[in-house]
């Protein structure tokens, strides 16, 4: 580091002192003295640098996802000349997938094991948000330790009980057993994520809608749910990604292959002797491109919820 | 007892009233909250609660797939398993099982590794993104994308790329004529392979947390100490670090208890056989309970020692912050 950002001499300039980049370049020349830069400033170098860093971090970032379409699009063995694009790209994959194997049926029921958790989700956890958020009454801190409880329930606490008990009931190998099974992941996050949004609404709305003679209930649904929607649309979201991504329950539970899930689908084109990593990759495409999208859309609002949950305890 | 000297009734009545009153005001004030939090209550209770206690039961049986309750055809068979108290922890802790302190070693290793990581990197990425850049949003999109793409998705990706015969990274290492590398058979390897798949499935939430973060940190704080000369690594320090603390507590925390979990990556990409050096506690309570011979009781012995110790973490992190925040 150059004098110039000497903290003593910077403070007589009183001006903004030198920046140096965590990029890492230097600061102004040592020619120059009292040449400043405030914090948003920074010489070519730095700039070069930060460029430099962003853009590595973003090819790493892409590449598997870029490298996922390249092979989809290489036809069914393209993937065991990895490096080579000769042959041209082809849309072979896709359209085996899509006509000759179980991917359609297996997509299907993703979409219908994913819905139904969320639906059930957030239509439960709603209310119990707002009261979290709103009321202080007893049982209040249990409940969110209870909540913040169930986050660390590995797999393997709940999985050999609710195979046995779900056994019982006859349904193992069904959507239905699967959607209760995922509700006991769901429940308590969408009831810690709406917490966490109905937090950002001002209190002085609750206020308001008392004054004019609504209960609590009619405050909840007259006024806080209309504006919560967003924060409805993103928990629903989050968990049906959740429950879409799912593989251990999936796995265990599913055994006809008519029934299972796309995590666990998946894994006959790569089982024991044989690999279809054309097949593979153009499904992965298919499934992460929609999702993915709406994923970018609202990542930034789901961050926001996850945190919130946490930081106002 | 105030009440053995005093006449009873009279000590007793006046008591119970006011409890029963309590109770009553106390309804009266908050039905309104328990009504609204009862539907999560019930299936909290029926969808985790029972099945945690069915687990802690069968922790304390010898139950395994052959003296468990079925259904053969139309006949039932009882269940013929046996209370057994705590010899399955007995036998795990005292280490006579042989898998336990291994697998917790390596599942410690894993989660702090993995968290570091996410940590560092997020946080580096998202400093550089929270400064006027060209092209930022861009950056920044391309910098999530990880995060969008399911998790076992990623890892069939990873798992290609990782593919010693045909896998990119080896093809790239042989055109650098270097020679290839056992990605996915050596136990060594396997572990460094995982731990980068779930760093670059992780980072990206790290990033925007993080980013979140720093822009609620009001431009004052740093102006105020740009005025006292405190150089960038100051600012970084006694600005930035303790700004970030309600942000950094919750997704360490988070992520922490999601990657000791973390399911998908260890066994998809590992496969069943593979695993036996490189799995984690989560993954190992799998195979317990729908490996070859299925021994319930002991995946349920090791299930809730998995959750004892996350829930001990939690309690003790807490309250290290709560100690941090009253010393400052």
């Amino acid at each position: 580091m150059s004098t110039v950002t000497e903290p003593r001499k910077n403070t007589v300039t009183a001006h903004a002192p030198g920046t140096a980049d965590t990029a890492g370049a230097g600061s102004g020349s040592a020619g120059r003295p009292r040449r400043v830069r405030g914090r948003e400033e920074r010489s070519p170098l730095a700039s070069a640098g930060l460029h430099a860093a962003l853009v590595v971090a973003s090819l790493v970032a892409v590449f598997p996802i870029a490298y996922m379409v390249f092979i989809s699009l290489r036809g069914r063995s393209g993937w065991t000349r990895p490096t080579s694009a000769e042959g041209g790209l082809e849309i072979s994959n896709y359209a085996y997938v899509l006509t000759e194997t179980e991917f359609p049926r297996w997509f299907a029921n993703s979409v219908i094991v994913a819905a139904g958790t969320t639906v059930v989700g957030v239509f439960v956890a709603a209310s119990t948000g707002y009261a979290i958020s709103r009321m202080r009454f007893p049982g209040h801190r249990s409940l969110m330790w209870v909540l913040l409880l169930t986050q660390m329930f590995p797999v393997a606490v709940l999985i050999v009980a609710l195979y046995n008990i779900l056994g019982g009931m006859g349904l193992l190998d069904s959507h239905l057993g699967l959607i209760l099974t995922y509700c006991s992941v769901s429940v308590p996050f969408c009831a810690w994520m709406m917490k966490g949004y109905f937090d950002t609404i001002p209190h002085e709305i609750d206020e308001a809608g008392r004054v004019d003679g609504l209960t609590p209930f009619g405050t909840f649904y007259r006024l806080i749910l209309p504006l919560a929607k967003p924060g409805l649309a993103v928990t629903a979201f989050y968990s049906f990604i959740t429950a879409w991504g799912e593989v251990a329950f999936a796995r265990a539970f599913l055994s006809t292959d008519s029934m299972l899930t796309l995590s666990v689908g998946l894994q006959s084109f790569i089982g024991q002797h044989k690999a279809e990593w054309g097949y593979l990759t153009a499904s992965a495409v298919i499934i992460s491109v929609p999702a993915g999208l709406v994923f970018l859309l609202v990542q930034r609002n789901l961050v926001a919820g996850l945190t919130a949950g946490g930081t106002k305890g | 007892m105030k009440t053995a000297t005093a006449d009873p009734a009279t000590a007793v009545r006046p008591a119970r009233a006011g409890l029963l009153t309590r109770m009553k005001r106390s309804y009266d004030r908050h039905w309104y909250a328990w009504a609204m939090v009862l539907p999560v209550v019930l299936v909290i209770g029926v969808l985790v609660a029972y099945p945690l206690g069915r687990g802690v039961y069968l922790s304390f049986t010898d139950a395994n797939e052959l003296n468990v309750a079925k259904q053969l055809g139309a006949t039932e068979i009882p269940a013929t398993y046996r209370f057994v108290g705590l010899d399955n922890y007995w036998r795990v802790l005292s280490g006579a099982d042989g898998e336990f302190y291994p697998k917790l070693l390596w599942t410690v290793a894993w989660t702090a590794s993995c968290v570091f990581f996410h940590y560092t990197i997020g946080l580096g990425l998202a400093l550089l993104l929270n400064r006027k850049v060209r092209g930022r949003s861009l950056y920044r999109v391309l910098l999530i994308l990880p995060w969008a793409v399911p998790a076992f998705v990623a890892t069939y990706i990873w798992r290609m790329m990782y593919n010693s015969e045909s896998g990119i990274f080896n093809a790239i290492l042989g055109q650098l004529g270097l020679g290839p590398v056992d990605w996915l058979g050596d136990t060594f390897m396997q572990k460094v392979a995982v731990i980068g798949v779930n760093v670059w499935l992780g980072v990206p939430f790290m990033m925007v947390a993080i980013l979140g973060g720093l822009q609620s940190i009001s431009g004052e704080q740093y102006e105020a100490a740009e005025m006292d000369g405190a150089s960038p690594w100051q600012r970084f320090r006694h600005v930035t670090l303790p700004g970030l603390r309600p942000v950094s507590a919750t997704v360490i925390m988070l992520g922490t208890i999601w990657t000791f979990n973390m399911f998908p990556i260890i066994y998809l990409m590992l496969g069943e056989a593979n695993a036996l050096h490189s799995e984690i506690l989560v993954t190992y309570a799998y195979r317990l309970a729908f490996g070859s011979v299925r021994d319930y009781a002991a995946a349920a012995t090791y299930g809730i020692l998995i959750l004892s110790m996350l829930a001990v973490f939690a309690v003790f992190y807490r309250r290290l912050l709560n100690r941090q925040e009253a010393a400052r």
